[in-house]
């Protein structure tokens, strides 16, 4: 049994909170930055010759489709909707998710602790 | 390292859905030993912050740029089996929403992104964690360790995939040594960001941290800084 500790410590909400917020600015904010430079596997592809083998797929109609929120005339405004659009589904996804299965568990071992 | 439609032949694709189905079909199952109620809305945000940190790519050579694949990160926070569902959710979401990564390549995606990148992620990091002091400053460490191993791994896998089934015929050496080259060059980024975060959350709650759960933290001495006080001591809930 550990005893509580005499240091005041940050909250689990503080935590989430957090990385909620940071996630957000990443896609919202900083994607605009990132390198437009092509990736790893596009490179190596390219540089050995079978990226064009690539076919579209399926979603490349979707409104969100290459990170850009279509009737959006700034590019910025553009990436950054759709990055944290992304991000927010991703979190309600996951969440739903990982609810979900945490009740399917049957009674629980022992008292949880509180957060 | 999204995989685009077309490159793999469709019997392959196929292929490789179904161990992605297998595989996140066990993680569903398992999941649930490693997530109790405070770490589950912790899986919930770090496949966030996985998604946000993807779209942020650097250069790691010229005109070669990489991003953060996550598996190893999600796999030291909250559990291997709950990493493959976090990766899992991200790759969906791309692939449906965003165009980013094949449909029929999400099999694919999924195999070498949520189950070969967080595993081997994973058990590097494990081997690490070993070999280091049993400390809590080693937990970023041997995250990070694992982070780096873990993107030249996946990548490589899907040279190993290509030379097999890939649309085009290329020789195993020469696909292997791009795609493994590259990556370990991508995998040094990885490491840096997988220790940030890693480190960050230690440092103000390591007992969120799925990886840190060997060490345990003594009552806070007057120095304030935690003491290794016992190893291995099972404990019904985390």
């Amino acid at each position: 049994m550990s005893t509580a500790p005499t240091t005041p410590r940050v909250s689990t909400r503080a935590v989430l909170l957090a990385l909620l917020v940071l996630s957000l600015l990443l896609a919202g904010v900083v994607s605009f930055y990132a390198s437009s430079q092509p990736d790893g596997l596009e490179k190596v592809a390219t540089s050995i010759g079978f990226i064009d083998t690539a076919t579209d797929s399926m979603a490349a109609n979707s409104p969100l489709a290459d990170y850009q929120l279509q009737g959006v005339d700034d590019d910025r405004l553009a990436g950054g909707a759709a990055g944290i659009i992304g991000s927010l589904v991703v979190l309600t996804l996951a969440l739903g998710l990982f609810r979900m299965s945490g009740r399917r568990r049957g009674r629980a071992a022992a008292p949880s602790r509180t957060g | 390292m999204h995989v685009p439609d077309g490159f793999l032949s469709a019997p392959a694709s196929a292929a490789t859905a179904a161990v992605a189905i297998a595989g996140v079909a066990i993680a569903l199952r398992r999941s649930r030993d490693e997530l109790d109620e405070r770490t589950t809305p912790l899986a919930g945000l770090v496949a966030t912050f996985i998604f946000a940190t993807q779209m942020l790519n650097f250069p790691v050579a010229a005109g070669t740029s990489g991003h953060l694949l996550g598996g190893a990160l999600a796999a030291v926070l909250v559990g291997p089996w709950t990493a493959t569902l976090c990766i899992t959710v991200v790759l969906l979401v791309q692939a449906l929403i965003l165009a980013d990564g094949g449909l029929t390549a999400l099999g694919t995606n999924i195999t070498l992104m949520g189950i070969i990148g967080v595993w081997v992620g994973y058990a590097v990091f494990c081997a690490a964690r070993r070999v280091l002091p049993a400390r809590l400053s080693s937990i970023p460490v041997a995250a990070g360790i694992g982070a780096f191993v873990s993107v030249p791994a996946a990548a490589g896998m899907f040279a190993l995939m290509y030379a097999a089934f890939g649309a085009t015929s290329v020789p195993l050496a020469t696909i292997l040594t791009a795609m493994v080259g590259t990556h370990v060059l991508i995998g040094i980024g990885e490491a840096i960001i997988t220790f940030l975060i890693v480190s960050s959350i230690v440092a103000v709650r390591a007992d969120l941290v799925y990886g840190a759960r060997t060490v345990r933290l003594a009552p806070a001495s007057p120095s304030g800084s935690a003491i290794y006080s016992s190893a291995q001591t099972d404990r019904s809930t985390r």
